[in-house]
C-alpha cells in the first residue's frame, strides 16, 4: 500500500478537518498501478508553518489556500517552485481573482479548487491528481532507467568477459589436476575449446575497441574519398582464411571501382562485420555474394549469404548489445553480440540504412544504404 | 541407487565441467544447454536435484525454468549457479518472505565455487 502526503495549508480549522475527514479513507487505484493509493494529511494553519512542513516532510501535494494571515498561498508555491520540489500544488480558494489565478498557474500551480467544495469534488480532483503525480514519477523514473543503460552494458560486458575466463581456467585445473591421466591426447577437445574461447575473447576485444571509437563522443572520422569495391576485396582477403575453413565461397560480385566520401575504417567495419557473419552463419558448402551498386547519390552495400537464416522473431533483437541468436543452428557458433550493433551505429553516423531479408535455411541479405556524398 | 542431477547452462564449457564434478562426486547426471531443452527433459525426468543458470534464452530463463520444476515436482531441491550477482551488484537473497515467493530457487552459488563446496551443498539440500 503506497500513500501520498496531502499538506492543506489553510486557516480555517474546519477545512482542514474537512479534508483529513474526506480523505481518511479514500483510495485511488489505476490500472497501471499495482497498488492503491492512499492519503496522509498533514496539516499548516499559516504559510510559515508550511514551508516548515514541505521542508521536513516533502509532501507530495499541497492543497493550497491564497488568502493566510501571515505570508500569502502564491508565496507558498513561488517557494516550491523554486526550490523544484516535485510537489503537486492545488490552490483552494474562494475569491480567485483572474490575476491570482493566471499568476498561479504561471508558477505551476495544477488546479483550483474552489471554496466550499464537497467531499466529491475534493476526491475528484485528488483522484486526477494522483493519477497525473504516479504517471510523471512513472516516467521519470523510466528516464534515469535509461541511463543506467550503460552500466547495463559494462555489467554484461564484465559477464561476457568473465565467461570464457571460468570456462579456461576450469579446464586448466582439470588438466592441472590431470583428471584424465597422463597423457596430453586425452585433452585435446578441453584444448580446442580453450582456444576456441580465446579466440572468442580476442574477437570481443576487438569490437569493444571498435565500440568504444564509435561511442567516445565525435569519432575521429577521416573522410576521403574511397573505393568502396577495394575496401570490400581487402576485407574479403581478410575473411578468406576463415571461409575456407568453413568450406564457405566468397564472390565479390562488382568489379569496378565505386567512390563515395568516407571513413575507410568504418567502411571496412562495416564489411568484416558482415563477411564474418555471412561465412559464420553458413552452411557447408554455401557462398556469400557481395554486391555494391551506384545509383544516384546512393551507394548500396549487399552481403548475401545462403546460410542458416533466421526467423522475423529473431531478426528484431539482432542489432541490439550482446544480443545473439540462441537456437540449436547457432549452438556452435561463437561471437561477441556486438558485430551488428556496432554496424548499425556506424551506418547511423552516415545517416544510412539497414535492411535485412532472412528466409530460414535459405539465407540472409543484408542491405545497407548509405549517401555518397557526406562532406 | 545413485542420485540423479539436472544441469542446465547455454555456456557448452561451462556444462561440461559442471557435468564432470557432479559425476565425480558420485551422481547421474542429465544435461540441457537452454530452457527450452530442460523444460522438454523435465516432462520425463524427476530429477533428484537441478543447478541451472541465470542467463540463458533469456535474462530470467533460471527463474522461470525453477518456477516450472517446482510446480511439477515441488520436492526437488534447485540450486541457481550464476556470476551475475557479482558483475551487476544485483544480490538475490532468497531468505525475505517476499523474494521467496517467486524466486523458486533453494539456493544460489556463484559460478566460480570451489567443487568441494558444490560437493557440500549439494549433499546438504539431498539431505545425504
Amino acid at each position: 500500500m503506497a500513500s501520498y502526503k496531502v499538506l492543506v495549508v489553510d486557516d480555517e480549522m474546519g477545512i482542514r478537518m474537512g479534508t483529513r475527514r474526506i480523505l481518511q479513507n479514500f483510495k485511488v487505484d489505476y490500472p497501471f498501478m499495482d497498488e492503491h493509493i492512499e492519503y496522509i494529511v498533514l496539516e499548516a494553519p499559516t504559510g510559515e508553518e508550511a514551508i516548515e512542513i514541505i521542508d521536513r516532510e516533502m509532501p507530495d501535494i499541497i492543497l493550497l489556500d491564497n488568502k493566510l494571515p501571515g505570508i500569502q498561498g502564491i508565496e507558498v508555491l513561488e517557494y516550491v517552485k523554486k526550490k523544484l520540489y516535485d510537489i503537486v500544488v492545488v490552490m483552494i480558494t474562494s475569491y480567485a481573482s483572474l490575476e491570482l489565478a493566471v499568476k498561479a498557474t504561471r508558477d505551476g500551480a495544477y488546479d483550483f479548487i474552489p471554496k466550499p467544495f464537497t467531499p466529491q469534488e475534493l476526491r475528484s480532483s485528488l483522484e486526477n491528481i494522483t493519477k497525473q503525480l504516479f504517471l510523471k514519477r512513472m516516467t521519470q523514473k523510466m528516464n534515469k532507467e535509461g541511463r543506467l543503460i550503460r552500466f547495463q552494458f559494462l555489467s554484461v560486458l564484465s559477464h561476457e568477459l568473465k565467461a570464457p575466463i571460468n570456462a579456461i581456467e576450469g579446464y586448466l585445473k582439470i588438466m592441472h589436476e590431470k583428471q584424465f591421466g597422463d597423457n596430453i591426447t586425452s585433452y585435446k577437445d578441453m584444448i580446442d575449446r580453450s582456444l576456441e574461447r580465446i579466440s572468442g575473447m580476442r574477437s570481443l576485444i576487438m569490437d569493444l575497441l571498435d565500440l568504444t571509437k564509435i561511442e567516445s563522443g565525435k569519432p575521429v572520422q577521416h573522410m576521403q574519398s574511397v573505393d568502396i569495391t577495394k575496401i570490400a576485396g581487402i576485407s574479403l582477403d581478410t575473411m578468406r582464411p576463415y571461409a575456407i575453413q568453413k568450406d564457405v565461397d566468397i564472390y565479390l560480385n562488382t568489379k569496378e571501382p565505386v567512390m563515395m566520401e568516407a571513413d575507410p575504417k568504418e567502411i571496412e567495419i562495416i564489411f568484416n562485420n558482415l563477411i564474418s557473419n555471412a561465412v559464420k552463419y553458413n552452411k557447408q558448402g554455401g557462398r556469400v555474394d557481395i554486391f555494391i551498386h551506384k545509383d544516384n547519390n546512393k551507394i548500396r552495400l549487399q552481403v548475401a549469404d545462403s546460410g542458416i537464416g533466421m526467423t522475423e522473431e529473431e531478426k528484431s533483437t539482432l542489432f541490439q548489445d550482446f544480443v545473439r541468436i540462441k537456437n540449436p543452428k547457432t549452438k556452435h557458433i561463437t561471437g561477441s553480440g556486438l558485430g551488428l550493433s556496432i554496424l548499425k551505429k556506424i551506418v547511423e553516423m552516415y545517416h544510412g540504412d539497414i535492411d535485412v531479408e532472412s528466409i530460414p535455411d535459405q539465407g540472409t541479405t543484408f542491405t545497407i544504404t548509405l549517401p555518397a556524398d557526406n562532406s | 541407487m545413485k542420485k540423479t542431477i539436472l544441469i542446465v547452462d547455454d555456456d557448452m564449457d561451462y556444462l561440461f565441467q559442471m557435468k564432470l564434478k557432479v559425476e565425480q562426486f558420485g551422481f547421474d547426471t542429465i544435461t540441457a544447454d537452454g530452457q527450452k531443452e530442460a523444460e522438454s527433459i523435465i516432462e520425463t525426468v524427476r530429477p533428484d536435484l537441478a543447478i541451472l543458470d541465470l542467463m540463458m534464452e533469456s535474462d530470467d530463463s533460471g527463474f522461470i525454468l525453477a518456477y516450472k520444476i517446482k510446480r511439477m515436482y515441488p520436492d526437488v531441491p534447485i540450486i541457481i549457479a550464476t556470476a551475475v550477482t557479482a558483475e551487476t551488484g544485483i544480490t538475490f537473497d532468497i531468505n525475505t518472505d517476499e523474494n521467496k515467493q517467486w524466486i523458486k530457487a533453494d539456493l544460489f552459488l556463484d559460478k566460480g565455487i570451489r567443487a568441494d563446496q558444490l560437493q557440500r551443498e549439494i549433499n546438504k539440500l539431498l539431505k545425504i
